[in-house]
C-alpha cells in the first residue's frame, strides 16, 4: 500500500476515475469548489469531460444526458445549489437514470434535504455519509456502483473537512460485482428500427410497443425503493454492546464522536457511538436492536436536529433521547463551528451520561 | 319533388379505401400523432425525421424532447429518445454529444419550452459551441396547457393570460431567440422557417438539412425556429390557422436563415 498525501476531494476524483466516471458537471460554490477544479483537472487526462456548467441546474442536467447515454457521469454542489438540483434528481429517480451526486456540503445541515429531498413523486435517494476521506473514496466507487444498479441517483453527502483536508490515501479500484449491460441506454443505434429506445418518466412506450404508462412506472419506482430500504441499510457501532449512553451521529462528527468515545471508555465511561453509514436508507432496525437495553440515545448532529427525526422513529425508548448537537457554522458559513472540538463534545456526553461527573470535574 | 333510385350491389363487396396518405408517411413515424387538427407541429416533425433519413443518419440519432404538446412525438417517433424536464433539453443534449460525438443529437422544444423555462439552457449552449441541433417549434402560445402567453408572444396577440392582447407596458416584448442565438460566437447555423405555405414547408426542410449537416460538420449549434400554427391555443378556426400565422407571426419574426458558414465563406 502506498499513502499518496492528497486533498481530499483530488482522492475523491480519484475514486471517481477509478469507478469509471467518464463526465461530470458542476457550477462552483465553496466547499465543493475543489472537487469541481479536481475533476476538471483530472478527468480530462483520462479522456474523460468535465464541464463547468452554467448553474448548478444546467450542471445536473448535463449529467444526466451523459447517464442516459450509458456512461458514469456526475454532477455535484451543495446547500443551496442542491436545492436547485432537486428537480433533475427527482427526474432521474423516476426515469431510472444513474446519477451521482456529490454534496461537499457546509456542514450537517443537508440532512433533510438528501434524505427527503425536495423533488416531485415516491423516490428516495441513496445517501452515503462518510466519516472520513479514506472511506469517502469508497464511498465514491460504491455509488457509482448501486446508481447503475438501481438506476436511481445517489448522493455522497461530504463537508468541508472532506473536500478540503489533506491526508494520506491509497485510491485503489473496488472490487465490485458485474452489473448487467445498460441495454436502455440511449445510442442511436435503435433508432429506424422500430425498437427504439426511451427514457421518459411516464414511461409510455412507442406506439407500437408500449410501455408501462406513468401508473406501471412511478408504481414500480416506488416499489424499488420500498425493497432498497430493505436491503442496503448499512451502519457501524463502537462500544454498543455494553453501552449504557448510546451516541447517534453520521458524517465529519461521528469521527470526532468515535475519538471522543473511545477517551471516554479509557475513563471506564460506558459510551458507545452507532454511526448511519447510509443516512437513506436509514439504518433503522439495527438502531432499534442496539438501543435496546440503553439507558440514554444522545443525538450529535451540526444542525438544528434533522437526522433525530429518524431516530426517534426507530429508538427503542423515546423517552431515552436527548438532542447534544446544533447549529455551529463558522464565520463565513462555509465550514464546521467550534461545536465540531472534541472537548466541547466530550463535554456534551458527559453532561448527559453522568451528571456529576461533569460537576466534580468542573468544582 | 325528384327521387334517385340506387341500386345496391350486395354481391360483391366493396371497393377499399384510399391508401395515399399511408403510402406517403415517412417510415420513421409509428403511428397517428393526437395532435388538433391544424396543428403546425405534426408537419415540422416529418420534416425532421425526412432530414435524418435523407441525411442517413438514423442509425446514430438521439433525440431530446421537451415539453409541450410535440412531446406526445416520443411515442410515434422511432427514434432513441430522452424526455427530459421543460426547458432543459440543450443541457442532456450536451451531455449525449460529449459522451458520443458520433451522434446525431437533435432537440425538439416548443416556445415556452425552450425560450421561457431554457432560455438559459438554448444561449448558453450555443455559446459553448455544443454541436448539437437545436428544433423551436414557435406557435407564440403554451399550446399543451390550453393557450397562455409565453415570451415569443407577439405584441397585440390575445391569450388566456393577457387576455387584451399582449401589450408591452404590462407583458414586456416577445424574444427573437434565433437572432440572439445567431450573434453567439458558437452557433454554426441559424434559421427561421415556417409551415404555412406549401413553399415554406419546403424551404424550411432546407434549413433542416443544413442545421443537421452542420452538426455533421462540426460547426457548433445550429437551431432552427419553425413558426407552427397552433389554432386551438389561438383561438382560431383550425382553417384559419396558416393565414392568421402568417398575418399575426411572420411580420414579427422574418422567416429566412440567420447565419450559415456557406453564407459566410460565399
Ligand atoms: S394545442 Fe396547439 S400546439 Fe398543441 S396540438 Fe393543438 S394546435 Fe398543436
Amino acid at each position: 500500500m502506498t499513502l499518496e498525501l492528497l486533498q481530499g476531494s483530488v482522492a475523491i476524483t480519484r475514486a471517481a476515475i477509478a469507478a469509471d466516471c467518464r463526465f461530470f458537471a458542476g457550477y462552483p460554490m465553496s466547499p465543493f469548489t475543489p472537487l469541481l477544479e479536481a475533476m476538471s483537472r483530472e478527468l480530462a487526462d483520462t479522456g474523460g469531460v468535465c464541464i463547468n456548467a452554467e448553474s448548478e441546474i444546467e450542471g445536473a442536467n448535463m449529467a444526466l444526458g451523459a447517464s442516459a447515454a450509458g456512461f458514469r457521469a456526475a454532477t455535484g454542489s451543495c446547500g443551496q445549489g442542491i436545492a436547485l438540483m432537486q428537480e433533475t434528481i427527482a427526474e432521474a429517480a423516476l426515469n431510472e437514470t444513474p446519477l451521482v451526486v456529490f454534496n461537499m456540503a457546509r456542514n450537517q445541515q443537508d440532512y433533510y434535504q438528501c434524505t427527503r429531498g425536495g423533488g416531485w413523486g415516491d423516490y428516495r435517494t441513496i445517501t452515503l455519509a462518510p466519516k472520513d476521506i479514506t472511506e469517502a473514496v469508497e464511498h465514491t466507487q460504491l455509488l457509482f456502483h448501486l446508481a447503475d444498479r438501481y438506476r436511481a441517483p445517489v448522493i455522497l453527502y461530504g463537508d468541508d473537512l472532506l473536500s478540503k483536508t489533506q491526508v494520506g490515501v491509497d485510491v485503489q479500484p473496488l472490487d465490485l460485482p458485474d452489473l448487467p449491460e445498460k441495454d436502455w441506454a440511449l445510442d442511436g443505434s435503435a433508432s429506424g428500427t422500430g425498437r427504439s429506445r426511451q427514457v421518459w418518466t411516464f414511461a409510455m412506450g412507442k406506439k407500437n410497443d408500449p410501455g408501462p404508462g406513468p401508473d406501471g412506472q412511478w408504481k414500480r419506482v416506488a416499489q424499488k425503493f420500498a425493497d432498497l430500504e430493505q436491503v442496503e441499510a448499512r451502519h457501524e457501532t463502537v462500544h454498543a454492546e455494553d453501552a449504557e449512553t448510546l451516541v447517534v451521529a453520521f458524517g465529519s462528527a461521528a469521527k470526532f464522536v468515535e475519538h471522543v468515545v473511545e477517551e471516554l471508555r479509557e475513563q471506564g465511561h460506558k459510551v458507545g457511538l452507532f454511526r448511519p453509514i447510509t443516512l437513506w436508507p436509514f439504518p433503522g432496525a439495527a438502531l432499534a436492536q442496539v438501543t435496546r437495553g440503553v439507558r440514554r440515545v444522545l443525538v450529535f448532529e451540526i444542525n438544528a436536529g434533522q437526522m433525530i427525526d429518524d431516530v426517534r422513529q426507530w429508538t427503542h425508548d423515546r423517552d431515552a433521547i436527548e438532542f447534544i448537537g446544533g447549529v455551529s457554522i463558522d464565520e463565513h458559513g462555509l465550514a464546521f463551528g467550534p461545536l465540531l472540538d472534541a472537548p466541547v463534545i466530550a463535554e456534551r456526553i458527559l453532561a448527559a451520561h453522568s451528571p456529576a461527573d461533569v460537576l466534580t470535574a468542573r468544582s | 319533388m325528384t327521387t334517385t333510385d340506387i341500386t345496391i350491389d350486395t354481391r360483391t363487396a366493396p371497393p377499399p379505401p384510399s391508401t395515399k396518405a399511408a403510402s406517403a408517411a415517412p417510415s420513421l413515424i409509428l403511428g397517428e400523432h393526437s395532435l388538433c387538427p391544424g396543428c403546425g407541429e405534426p408537419v415540422a416533425l416529418r420534416l425532421l425525421l425526412e432530414t435524418l433519413q435523407e441525411l442517413d443518419v438514423v442509425d446514430r440519432s438521439i433525440g431530446v424532447v421537451g415539453h409541450g404538446c410535440y412531446g406526445s412525438f416520443v411515442r410515434i417517433m422511432d427514434i432513441d429518445v430522452l424526455q427530459c424536464l421543460h426547458g432543459r433539453a440543450p443541457s442532456c443534449a450536451t451531455g449525449i454529444k460529449r459522451m458520443r460525438p458520433e451522434s446525431v443529437v437533435f432537440t425538439l422544444q416548443g416556445d415556452g419550452d425552450m425560450v421561457n423555462e431554457g432560455l438559459q439552457e438554448v444561449l448558453h449552449s450555443a455559446a459553448r459551441g455544443e454541436n448539437i441541433t437545436c428544433i423551436l417549434l414557435n406557435n407564440g402560445v403554451f399550446g399543451d396547457t390550453g393557450g397562455q402567453q409565453t415570451a415569443t408572444t407577439v405584441l397585440g396577440q390575445r391569450t388566456k393570460t393577457s387576455l387584451e392582447g399582449r401589450n408591452a407596458a404590462d407583458h414586456g416584448y416577445p424574444i427573437p431567440i434565433a437572432d440572439l442565438v445567431a450573434s453567439l460566437q458558437g452557433s454554426g447555423y441559424v434559421a427561421r422557417g415556417a409551415v404555412s405555405t406549401p413553399a415554406a414547408v419546403a424551404r424550411t426542410k432546407r434549413m433542416i438539412k443544413r442545421a443537421v449537416q452542420s452538426q455533421l460538420d462540426g460547426n457548433g449549434l445550429s437551431l432552427v425556429e419553425i413558426l407552427t400554427m397552433c389554432p386551438t391555443g389561438w383561438f382560431v378556426p383550425a382553417a384559419d390557422g396558416a393565414d392568421y400565422q402568417g398575418s399575426s407571426m411572420e411580420p414579427v419574426y422574418p422567416v429566412g436563415e440567420l447565419k450559415s458558414q456557406e453564407a459566410e465563406r460565399a
